[in-house]
């Protein structure tokens, strides 16, 4: 699905990452973790294809990302849902139209609206659909962007900090919804510095650990 | 994709898509004030143009018809030279008619600088005879050396003179109009890319949302080209036709009200401003799709 090979990121003059290889498996859940400023938010954006990597390669669904056009690189982002840290939205739209905006960008306008209301329920925000996103808690921003993440039916979902900005109950909340959808088959990676969050996933799921440190990423071992 | 169903596209509103982007007053406002202003601009660029065009043609063809004969000559001898040159005139051929211009006639004629009133026999006034051409006209070299040789007091202007610098006028007038209309084109597509920049630069935000989940090039910058695309149109529209009322307020033309009076279109002509609008909206098109594509290239 997703392919790193020996590969390395520098911006700026220094060298952020270097000679990092992994393989995400269809089916897998991992944790990436590290100090703040490791890099994990840059693994992760060279996973999706929205940053380049200076030496290796980084393969999505089997082709190589430098040899991608920007719409093809756009297309191939549609199999691929990510939840970022600050939850980006379009603030003048209703929550319900963000969370189908993915549907809407690749021309399927004509969705099942049942199938929409059906997600916005699993992610519980049922009573908040006509809401804007300035309106929204913390914990409703993280649902929603994990709704619009899910609603292409995405291979695998890439959540940076998914639980960065929420009470406990609530991380608890999101972190079963990432497990059920990996039950389902998906592909989950999860960039967080919360170990507590890691332990308590690995209770429930079968959950590797990558550790990014001194610009390397490491399997982390069972201390966790 | 045939040019009828690219204008269907544009025209047939994606509420889904156009909705991606944030309505934003400014831009909205400045563009169809520009559109407008411009189409406005150009009606009467256009107008000049036509106008311009009518004028090189009546000016061309109603000189070319038509010369005068001077003769200066003592007053004992005016009358017989006038009929001496009136017989020439009426054995060349190419001539249609030739006659001598009354005292009223000539009186008239001087009363712009003299008042009226004014007593021809006071003033060394040359008699003037009115020359009219038929079919190509007659040889004004052989009429020359004929009215030479048979009345001396007798000068033939053919006006080529000064026909030819008038025509020349007239089509630069001409050139101007069409330049000017190029410029407005110019000018509208600058303007265009200024607003469409200056938006795309104030929905980077939006722009980065649209590509985390997935959205082209193309669409994103196809929700930015209709909305101006469209605007420039309505713009258009409300320019054009703000200048064919202010053209169809002018003074009407008459001979003797000057170039003003005849800036208009006639007949046929009031349809051509009504191709103003699309174009405005297909030059909108062509600036906000490459202000757009470029923007995104360098977005990456």
């Amino acid at each position: 699905m997703i392919e790193l090979d020996n590969m390395a990121y520098s911006y700026g003059g220094g060298e952020l990452l270097s000679g990092v290889s992994l393989h995400l498996q269809p089916g897998a859940f991992h944790f990436l973790t590290g100090p703040s400023g490791a890099g994990k938010t840059t693994f992760l954006r060279l996973c999706y294809g929205d940053l380049t990597a200076t030496a290796g390669a980084v393969r999505l669904f089997g082709q190589d990302v430098r040899d991608l056009s920007r719409d093809d690189l756009a297309v191939m982002r549609r199999r691929i849902g990510v939840v970022h840290q600050d939850c980006q939205f379009l603030d003048h739209l209703p929550l319900h139209e963000n969370i189908a905006l993915p549907l809407t960008v690749s021309g399927q306008a004509s969705f099942d609206d049942s199938n929409l209301r059906e997600l916005i329920q699993w992610v519980g925000l049922s009573h908040r659909a006509r809401a804007l996103p300035p309106e929204l808690s913390g914990g409703e921003r993280q649902r929603a962007a994990l709704a619009r993440a899910i609603i292409m039916s995405p291979d695998v979902i890439l959540a940076d900090e998914p639980t960065g900005n929420v009470d406990w109950e609530m991380s608890q909340r999101l972190l079963t919804l990432l497990i059920e959808l990996n039950r389902l088959g998906k592909t989950v990676l999860i960039a967080t510095h919360d170990l507590a969050l890691i332990r308590a996933a690995k209770s429930q799921v079968q959950a590797r650990v990558l550790r990014i440190a001194n610009r390397k990423l490491q399997f982390a071992g069972a201390d966790l | 994709m045939s040019p009828f169903r690219w204008i269907l596209s544009i025209l047939q509103a994606d509420t889904q898509a156009d909705r991606v982007v944030p309505p934003t007053g400014h831009t909205v406002r400045l563009t169809l004030f520009s559109a407008a202003a411009m189409a406005f601009l150009a009606v009467f660029a256009l107008a000049l143009s036509m106008a311009t065009g009518r004028l090189a043609v009546r000016w061309g063809d109603e000189l070319a018809r038509s010369s005068t004969i001077r003769i200066s000559a003592p007053a004992a001898q005016m009358d017989a030279q006038t009929e001496a040159a009136l017989r020439v005139l009426s054995t060349t051929p190419g001539i249609k008619s030739a006659r001598a211009l009354t005292d009223e006639e000539q009186q008239e004629l001087l009363a712009p600088w003299f008042g009226n009133g004014v007593s021809l026999a006071a003033l060394p006034v040359p008699q003037l005879i009115e020359v009219v051409e038929e079919g190509d006209g007659y040889d004004p070299n052989g009429l020359r050396l004929r009215l030479q040789a048979e009345v001396p007091g007798a000068t033939l202007d053919d006006h080529s003179q000064w026909r030819k610098p008038l025509i020349r006028a007239a089509i630069s007038l001409r050139r101007l109009g069409t330049l000017s209309l190029l410029l407005i084109g110019g000018t509208m597509a600058a303007m265009i890319t200024l607003a469409a920049t200056a938006a795309l630069a104030a929905n980077a935000q939006v722009i980065r949302v649209l590509r985390l989940v997935g959205a082209t090039d193309v669409y994103i910058a196809g929700a930015f080209v209709r909305r101006f695309t469209l605007r420039a149109l309505a713009g258009g529209v409300i320019g054009t036709l703000a200048g064919m009322v202010a053209i169809l307020l002018l003074p009407g033309a008459q001979t003797e009200g000057g170039f003003l009076t005849g800036l208009g279109f006639q007949g046929w002509q009031w349809v051509l401003p009504l191709v103003i609008p699309p174009l405005g909206a297909v030059v909108a098109y062509f600036a906000t799709r490459a202000a757009a594509m470029r923007t995104l290239r360098g977005l990456r």
